[in-house]
């Protein structure tokens, strides 16, 4: 792999762009692999990438049934933050948060991660209640966490609504100053580039259509390009768990659900923090190209569409407009959808699965793409050595029938209530 | 958006209306554990065709069973619940 540098960028424009090699390479599956990841995303690419840095195992092979970046990875509003309520949580995002600061770096590549902040607003005296408490909790455990009063807010993003008549009434705030987002199609690209360095095959247009079984233990699996062999084989599709585990004839604690998020028309710097209301389920970010980016809810009953329905952007767009009034002024150029793999507590499946050679990575509901980094590193360390990694641990498979659920929102089995 | 043909008001969109669960995930009180889990936490979550109980929750509040395709979203049958049918 050539890396990418200042130096190398100054020579290149010198030289008429000539030179830049394929930032992967596009391989022939072959006979076999040690270990098979299903799915090429960002979190299946960075176990592919953490398997060869980190267990120095070499003969690994992604499948992917698209194009890299063309799934959930490049759906998602691309904010990364750990400031989760539950220890298991914040532990693991917070993990994630550690890699993200030096993603760019240990890639190679820029990721574009900017720790711009992550405010959650705070609407009402329960609200303010419920942010002190998590911050408290946050805190205790080493993660940063600022309380905010209504008049940091308002020196933080001007722009807000803080009329006292206002449709959504700002009474503070809590703030995760490492918190920010990242360029996500970027994140797959650099870890499919650095992983296939590493001698990782990287093979897109490549769907799994089955497992091969020998003794009751996954052996391989069949693809639209063949069938392969494999030591382990570890599922890494979220939004698709659920028919590629059919396949092994397991059942799990998911249902797909569609999310959308929308876009406007690119601006100046208006917004440069990520504002988030929990209350509201409404999140705004402007991205570096300067559209702002805006998500709500999910469409709550299963769908594998990629549409949503169009009250979901309407009331996400007329959450977002009371909160920031200038944002009326703005087109929307864009929205899209990806689905969602909700599991029934909230929280993602990292473990072994009940059929042998057999591995989940799942789960994530609508908030997969910051834990991007340390998805990938617990996998891979399950993947390799057998054991799951302790921040991992909580999130095993089996927690479901132990009654040892991790329910952030506390509201119990149905997904779409969350 | 969804048309959902309610048995009892007409077609109606589906904002009027709200998902609870598939129909084969309904738990009751004399289940025996296991198959109670069982039915709280595994779903064939298929690409294709599912019977799922919604609810008209913002029209006639009646419970209807649906068969629904979770790709395409095609409605293929609207019936009225029957507690005796159902469980």
């Amino acid at each position: 792999m050539k890396r990418y540098s200042a130096l190398a960028l100054l020579k290149a424009g010198l030289t008429g762009q000539r030179g830049w090699e394929q930032a992967w390479r596009d391989p022939e599956p072959k006979k076999s692999y040690d270990i098979i990841i299903i799915g090429g995303g960002g979190h299946g690419l960075a176990t592919a990438y953490y398997l060869a840095k980190v267990h120095g195992l070499r003969n690994i092979a992604v499948l992917e049934k698209g194009w890299i970046g063309g799934g959930n990875t490049g759906r998602n509003t691309t904010i990364v933050r750990s400031n989760y309520r539950q220890k298991p949580l914040h532990d693991l995002f917070d993990f994630a948060l550690d890699l993200w600061e030096g993603m760019s770096d240990a890639l190679n590549f820029n990721v574009m991660f900017s720790p711009r902040g992550a405010l959650f607003l705070g609407h009402s005296d329960g609200d303010m209640t419920v942010l002190a408490q998590r911050g408290d909790a946050l805190r205790c455990d080493g993660i940063d966490a600022d309380l905010l009063t209504r008049a940091q807010v308002q020196k933080l993003v001007p722009l807000l609504d803080m009329a006292p008549d206002a449709r959504f009434p700002i009474h503070g705030g809590l703030i995760q100053r490492r918190g920010g987002t990242a360029r996500h199609d970027a994140v797959a690209w650099g870890y499919a580039r650095a992983a296939d360095a590493l001698g990782v095959d990287v093979i897109q247009k490549c769907e799994v259509t089955g497992f091969a079984m020998t003794g009751g233990r996954v052996s391989g699996v069949a693809t639209t390009r063949g069938p392969i062999a494999a030591g382990r084989v570890g599922i890494c599709v979220a939004g698709n768990s659920g028919p590629v585990a059919a396949f092994a004839g397991l059942q799990l604690p998911i249902e797909a659900q569609t999310l959308q998020a929308f876009v406007t028309e690119p601006v100046k710097p208006m917004i440069d923090t990520v504002i988030m209301s929990q209350s509201l389920h409404c999140y705004i970010s402007q991205s570096d190209k300067g559209g702002i980016v805006l998500g709500g809810d999910p469409d709550q009953f299963p769908s594998y569409a990629q549409r949503g329905l169009p009250p979901r952007i309407e009331k996400a767009a007329a959450e977002a407009i009371a909160l920031v009034p200038a944002l009326s002024r703005l087109r929307m150029v864009r929205c899209w959808a990806g689905t969602t793999d909700m599991s029934f507590d909230g929280s993602p499946i990292l473990s072994a699965l009940p059929v042998d050679g057999l591995y989940l990575n799942g789960g994530w509901c609508y908030g997969g793409f910051k834990a991007t980094p340390a998805s990938g590193w617990c996998y891979a360390h399950v993947l390799a050595t057998g054991d799951n990694h302790p921040l991992a641990a909580p999130f095993a498979f089996d927690r479901f029938v132990r009654g040892a659920t991790i329910d952030e929102a506390g509201v119990g089995v149905l997904p779409q209530l969350r | 958006m969804l048309q959902i043909d309610c048995p009892y008001c007409g077609a109606r969109a589906q904002s009027e209306f709200s998902y609870e669960r598939t129909l084969d995930s309904i738990v009751t009180v004399e289940m025996p554990a296991n198959e109670a889990v069982r039915r709280l936490y595994a779903r064939a979550n298929p690409r294709g065709f599912d019977d799922e109980l919604w609810r008209h929750a913002f029209g006639c509040r009646q419970w209807l069973v649906l068969r629904r395709h979770r790709q395409t979203h095609e409605i293929t049958s609207v019936a009225a619940f029957d507690p005796a049918l159902h469980r």
